[in-house]
């Protein structure tokens, strides 16, 4: 390990390497800081153990997905981001980033595992089929799933970027024709992050980074095992649109005048209210927007099975075990419908019996 | 035949002098069915409390939490800042469910330092084969196939069988997906959500909870239905006291 380190390059050299200045990269340093919610004392923190850390190594690997992460990824708006957050790790095997290709490629994933073994972090983009043997997915030859097996093996941790490798994303939905599962439930001997989203924010995905290296540990995670600093809150609770829900005021129909004067999309069926994601707060592409500030309610993709929560615009969702579309209010009032008809139906039994068993009696009587 | 020997028989004994407080309206059939009826002391008065508190709000709740899942046409007469229907609808249904969640546990409080008859909420006695008989009588009687219903101080077999079903995991189920869903606002960490915040995770998705909620809803909606039916219906047929119980807490047996 020791000689490992001497070969490594620390952050702050490869920064230096490429031009950047130590004015610039306490500028980052600091950002970051905020970025994670930690007090001006970590700054210089940060920056120690970016100067003598050496990078760690990354393996990302891509199953069942669209890279639509990695695209998010690339797109980091923090400073620096292009230069640093790719430089910071030491992306020892991307397939889709990565310069080499074929058995080139897959001899580079070799190395790294058998170099850093019990040192790397395995990432984790797109999840596993397991039906048919894992043949819906073919990575080298060979069935996705073995190489994540075989990657994980000896991984530090995993990041499972994006609702695919977190909950299973549309190729889990049902009926899951590939049984496309997710990394926790294939992988279940290794502590595992999980960062959804389709995809997950960039400044969440190199936040998450940042954090692992700088403090050697992983971020305080949920009960799901999410990043707690960017999933413990709703859209909702952070929506800026939020008065207007509380207000009472809706959109009642796409382009209608209250759409056009910014009022809560909740009854067009926004699911911010179920939807656990700094979207509202971090925002997307540097910043400048995020689907409800675009008038388009959350469809709430970072949640587990999002593909399966009935149509993105009702506010009640169907229920597809009832084989036609219903939800809980059709469900409830026929339900509620037929107990009440029945009810109605022996009151007025009761009743003519009651009146049949008079009439007996002042017979008998008679 | 032998009735009219009866009631010469006891015409016979005090006669009308028998009920000198009564007031002077009183026929002999009256003098006469007040000496065969007998009551007796069934629900302490924590119980009948609780049952027009948990009363009172589950209607509430009920009301709200349709309007929380379907609002309101929006309405527009002040600006967002001076304006909060949503938020005082969200308000009642919370507040409601925190007096609901409350009762429930001061009337799980009462099983136990209550008298016999306020446990009977709780549980279902399947293993007793006697009960079992009068399940089957009871729904015999409801299926008007029994003449006579039987007398019960507290509740008869189905209304037993549907209070445990309704009420004792009914509303378990309710205060706990509720307590999951205001978990969501109170925050993680909070003590609503270190209380039930796990039922979030048991269903993944919060959409889910939010649906069986709302079924839940309907499931007590349901009940009450029944419940008011039933309790009149028996009042004027099963031959004992019923609505009026839950007042006074008095059964009176009326032959």
């Amino acid at each position: 390990m020791g000689k490992d380190t001497t070969q490594i390059e620390t952050f702050y050299d490869v920064m230096r390497r490429q031009g950047i200045t130590r004015r610039s990269f306490m500028k980052y340093c600091s950002l970051t800081a905020a970025a994670l919610g930690l007090s001006p004392s970590f700054v210089p923190k940060i920056a120690h153990a970016m100067e003598t850390k050496p990078r760690t190594p990354v393996i990302w690997v891509h199953g069942l997905e669209c890279t639509c992460c990695s695209e998010s990824f690339i797109r980091s708006a923090h400073p620096l981001a292009k230069d640093v957050v790719l430089s910071m790790i030491s992306l020892d095997y991307d397939d889709t980033l990565m310069a080499a290709a074929g058995h080139q490629a897959e001899a580079a994933l070799e190395e790294t595992i058998e170099k850093y073994k019990g040192n790397y972090i395995l990432a984790v983009e797109g999840n596993p089929p397991l039906n048919e043997d894992g043949m819906y997915c073919i990575i080298g030859g060979k069935p996705f799933v073995e190489q994540l097996r075989h990657a994980a093996e000896h991984a530090k941790a995993i990041i499972s970027w994006g609702a695919c490798a977190s909950y299973g994303c549309v190729q889990a939905a049902k009926p899951n024709p590939t049984r496309a599962t997710p990394v926790h439930k294939v992988i279940t001997d290794k502590p595992i992050i999980k960062v959804p989203g389709c995809p997950p924010i960039a400044e969440v995905m190199t936040g998450v980074i940042t954090y692992m290296l700088t403090f050697d540990r992983m971020p305080e995670l949920d009960r799901q095992g999410r990043p707690a600093m960017f999933y413990s809150q709703r859209i909702h609770d952070k929506c800026y649109r939020r008065p207007h829900f509380d207000a009472g005021q809706f959109v009642e129909h796409w382009d209608d005048e209250n759409a056009r004067k910014g009022y809560c999309l909740y009854k067009m069926g926004c699911k911010g209210p179920t939807t656990y994601n700094a979207c509202s707060t971090v925002r997307w592409n540097e910043g400048v927007s995020f689907p409800i500030q675009s008038g388009h309610g959350c469809i709430g993709c970072s949640e587990d099975g999002f593909w399966d929560q009935g149509s993105f615009y009702n506010r009640v969702t169907d229920l597809t075990q009832f084989g036609v579309e219903a939800n809980a209010d059709k469900v409830g009032m026929v339900a509620a419908g037929v107990v009440g008809a029945g009810v109605a139906a022996h009151a007025a039994v009761s009743a003519l019996k009651a009146a049949q068993r008079k009439t007996q009696d002042k017979k008998e009587e008679a | 035949m032998s009735d009219t020997s009866l009631n010469a028989a006891n015409s016979e004994r005090p006669g009308r002098g028998a009920a000198p407080r009564l007031t002077g309206d009183a026929s002999q059939a009256d003098i006469d069915s007040i000496r065969t009826q007998t009551s007796v002391f069934v629900y302490e008065w924590p119980v009948r409390l609780w049952h027009w508190l948990n009363a009172l709000a589950i209607t509430v709740l009920i009301f709200t939490g349709w309007f929380i899942a379907s609002p309101l046409p929006s309405m527009d007469f002040a600006e967002a800042t001076f304006q909060f229907v949503m938020g005082y609808m969200r308000f009642a249904h919370f507040a409601a469910g925190m007096i609901l969640t409350v009762g429930f546990f001061g009337r799980i409080y009462c099983a136990m330092v209550g008298n016999q008859h306020a446990k009977q909420l709780f549980y279902v006695p399947v293993w007793r084969k006697s009960w079992w008989k009068e399940v089957l009588i009871e729904l015999r009687w409801y299926a008007f196939l029994e003449k006579m219903p039987k007398k019960y101080v507290g509740h008869n077999p189905l209304a037993q069988i549907a209070m445990f079903m309704f009420m004792t995991i009914g509303l378990s189920f309710m205060i706990l997906t509720g307590w999951a869903l205001y978990s969501e606002g109170a925050g993680q960490g909070s003590l609503p959500d270190q209380a039930a915040g796990w039922v979030l995770t048991l269903f993944g998705n919060s959409q889910i909870v939010h649906s069986v909620h709302h079924l839940g809803m309907w499931f007590i909606v349901i009940f009450m239905i029944i419940h008011i039916y039933a309790a009149i219906r028996e009042d004027i047929m099963s031959r004992q006291s019923m609505v009026s119980t839950m007042i006074s807490g008095t059964r009176t047996f009326k032959d």
